[in-house]
């Protein structure tokens, strides 16, 4: 191997270390502010706020959770799991219709 | 085992214990095809069983109840047992061939998806033994179903969850195999349409059956364990069982036409000597039928008072679906148009399935107009209408199918001349049947109803069409002798014997057990077609012969589905005794038993060497 592609390695680790470092940094970030959401959740119920309040709040947060959880401990922003996220939109979309028909046309 | 063992002739015991344990995706193939064909004459031998107490009015050929039974396991059989697994059977024999794999993402799922599948069928068929099977329609509408006495919907319930768990696993393995194992140069857009309509119904199959699995659920729980999810009396709510089995019930008949689809695509293409016409607008208008598909559910519901607004969107969106269906149809036309046509048994099929499912369509169309649907439903004229897509559809598709893929998967060709005599046979017979159906359905005959009365208009109606099934009957028994006959003929074909387009056809018929020795090279829709058209034999390698990793047969998959099988069985009984609950146990215990052997016990398969497959392209 010549020292060229030797370099070239080097810099490919180093890049790689950066970036690890860097999601490390978000990966505490989120989890750090899950854990506000959920005390938040909790806040809400104990100091008994208004239900219309708290339940579309609550239901905000815990989108936005799943968001995190999705994108930055399951990696799906990555490369590669473009289908994975398709086949996951495509379900969130399957399973929106099923919960807003029966909610219009059933239980409305 | 690195040794071609595959390769030699084998005892009757040792070839049963092959089939029991394979995980080969080309003799899962031939098992699906089997056990869907199995239950195909038994789907059929019920429809007939229908047509001769229809034959005339107030006839007394059945009894009502038993009656009721013959209608609910008709249209169960067909559409889970028989029509799905065909279609599995041809997604397996081709799939894995036509993108250039050695196997399926996961072997092991895809025998357990078999065996699920077969065990849940038998499940569903153990109820005629017991003291009689499901009654409440293939749809299970409750609070008819919840009220059924009797265990018949218990059979049907669990049957249908075991076998549907395998069909799910099915729809998974083809998703990740499609994503994954494409050969080099197999892009999305070169995938034959075959493969395409295969990827577009797993995904439906992967969106679609988890809503058939809890609505399953809760009638289990509704029935055995004295839940009230469906019961209006108790504050339940029967309709919600509708929206759940027709969010399933809908895509499931895409699920099932669009592989047909695929493969008359790679018919009309192959004997017309032509690239398919549109091929874009295909794959663009499959996955359109797709995702359209799922927001259809309630034009089957137009009838249950969901009000103008509901029933006005769902219209809607039900007529827009003719639009990607109408761009196949054309696409298919301006493939013929101008082509090279050669007019064989296959192709026999797909010119049949033009008109035939055009009808079918048409009809869709005027019962996707909800207030004029309020006079067709439930007659024999929404009867007519899904026989003209399923039958004219789906099952001339898998005979079509049959015809085509034969060679591929034995290695032979089926009897042209008895091909002929069982299309037109079947197609005289299918137009007989179900054609009069409609103005019997507008002349206000209901379906599901046991008798119909004398001086209404309906007797010769009702006779022609049971004539008809008889006929259709006959070319099946025809296409039996076929096989049986071409089988002991045994006269082999070689690996291209239609002068064919896809990749499936540039391996030996039928392939080794590895498929490619080296994965091949594609470069271009139609892979095989560009080489010959090039002056090639055969594709162009894309790697070097090197060793093949090949995964061990497994008998876990039978034995987990027995245990599961049993744990059906005691779930339905421990109702009446609760000593059946042992049973559950028992089956549950093996069931997971197996898993955990599984997840354990490292199974890393085995290597071909270079060297034998060397060895074996000498000899
Ligand atoms: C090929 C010959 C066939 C004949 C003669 C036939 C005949 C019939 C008849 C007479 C009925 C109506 C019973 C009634 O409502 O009074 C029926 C219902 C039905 N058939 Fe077929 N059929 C055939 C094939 C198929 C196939 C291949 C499929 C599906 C793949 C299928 C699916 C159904 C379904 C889902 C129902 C509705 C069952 C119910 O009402 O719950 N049939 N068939
Ligand atoms: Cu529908």
């Amino acid at each position: 191997m010549t020292d060229k592609s030797m370099t070239t390695i080097d810099q490919q680790q180093q890049y790689e270390q950066e970036k690890r470092k860097q999601e490390m940094k978000q990966q505490v970030i989120t989890f750090a502010l899950m854990i506000i959401f959920t005390i938040v959740a909790f806040g809400m119920v104990m100091a008994e706020l208004p239900k219309l309040f708290v339940i579309p709040i609550m239901l905000i947060l815990a989108a936005v959770q799943v968001g995190f959880q999705l994108y930055y401990f399951m990696h799906m922003s990555h490369k590669g799991h473009e289908m994975p996220s398709m086949m996951f939109y495509g379900g969130v979309f399957a399973a929106f219709l099923t919960i807003l028909a029966l909610v219009v046309l059933v239980w409305w | 085992m690195s040794t071609l063992v595959a390769n030699e002739k084998k005892g009757f015991g040792s070839t049963i214990w092959d089939y029991l344990t394979t995980v080969d995706h080309k003799k899962i193939a031939i098992l699906y095809l089997i056990a869907g064909g199995f239950f195909f004459l038994l789907g059929g031998l019920e429809a007939l069983a229908i047509r001769v107490q229809l034959i005339k009015p107030m006839n007394d050929f059945v009894s009502a109840g038993f009656y009721n039974e013959l209608i609910t396991m008709h249209g169960t059989t067909m559409i889970f047992l028989a029509a799905m697994p065909l279609i599995f059977a041809f997604m397996n024999a081709v799939v894995p061939l036509q993108i250039g794999a050695r196997d399926v993402a996961f072997p092991f799922l895809n025998s357990l998806g078999f065996w699920l599948f077969l065990f849940g069928g038998i499940l569903l068929n153990v109820g005629w033994f017991t003291g009689g099977a499901a009654d409440a329609g293939w749809t299970a509408y409750t609070p008819l179903s919840t009220t059924s006495p009797g265990h018949g919907v218990d059979y049907y319930v669990l049957g249908l969850q075991i076998s549907g768990a395998g069909t799910l696993m099915g729809g998974i393995n083809f998703l990740v195999t499609i994503i994954n194992m494409r050969a080099p140069g197999m892009t999305y857009m070169r995938m034959p349409l075959f493969t395409w309509t295969a990827f577009v119904a797993s995904a439906l199959i992967l969106f679609a059956f988890p809503a058939l699995t809890v609505g399953l659920f809760l009638m289990m729980f509704d029935r055995m364990f004295d839940s009230v999810f469906f019961d209006a009396a108790m504050g339940g709510n029967s309709v919600i069982w509708q929206h759940l089995f027709w969010i399933f019930g809908h895509p499931e008949v895409y699920i099932l036409i669009l592989p047909a689809f695929g493969i008359f695509s790679e018919i009309i293409a192959t004997f017309s000597k032509k690239r398919l016409f549109g091929y874009t607008a295909m794959v663009f208008a499959t996955v359109l039928i797709g995702f359209l598909g799922f927001m259809v559910w309630a034009h089957h519901m137009f009838t249950v008072g969901m009000g103008p607004a509901a029933n006005s969107i769902f219209a809607v969106a039900t007529m827009a679906i003719a639009v990607p269906t109408g761009i196949k149809i054309f696409n298919w036309l301006f493939t013929l148009w101008g082509g090279n046509i050669q007019i064989n048994t296959a192709m026999l099929w797909a010119l049949g399935f033009i008109p035939s499912f055009t009808i079918g369509g048409m009809t869709g169309v005027m019962l996707a107009a909800a207030s004029a649907d309020y006079q067709y439903h439930d007659t024999y004229f929404v009867i007519a209408h899904f026989h003209y897509v399923i039958v004219g559809g789906v099952v001339f598709g898998l005979l079509a199918g049959t015809h085509y893929f034969w060679p591929k998967m034995f290695g032979t060709i089926l009897d042209e001349t008895l091909g002929k005599i069982t299309f037109w046979l079947f197609f005289i017979g299918f137009h007989m049947t179900f054609f009069i159906q409609h103005f019997l359905g507008l002349m206000g005959m209901p379906r599901r109803y046991w008798v119909f009365l004398e001086g209404q208009g309906l007797d010769l109606g009702n006779l022609i069409s049971s004539i008809g099934a008889f006929l259709m009957g006959i070319a099946t028994i025809i296409l039996l002798i076929n096989v049986v006959k071409t089988s002991v003929k045994n006269e082999k074909v070689g690996a291209d014997p239609w002068d064919a387009r896809t990749l499936e056809w540039a391996i030996p018929s039928p392939p080794p057990f590895y498929n490619f020795k080296q994965l091949p090279l594609v470069r271009g829709l139609d892979p095989l077609w560009i080489e010959k058209t090039e002056g090639r034999k055969g594709m162009t390698p894309a790697e070097p012969l090197g060793d093949i990793h090949m995964p061990n047969n497994s008998f876990l998959p039978f034995i987990m589905s027995v245990g599961f099988f049993i744990a059906g069985l005691g779930f339905i009984y421990q109702k009446d005794n609760l000593a059946w609950l042992s049973a559950v146990f028992i089956g549950m215990g093996i069931a997971l038993g197996c898993m955990l052997v599984r997840s354990l016990k490292d199974d890393l398969g085995y290597h071909i060497h270079k060297e034998d497959l060397q060895k074996e392209a000498k000899e």
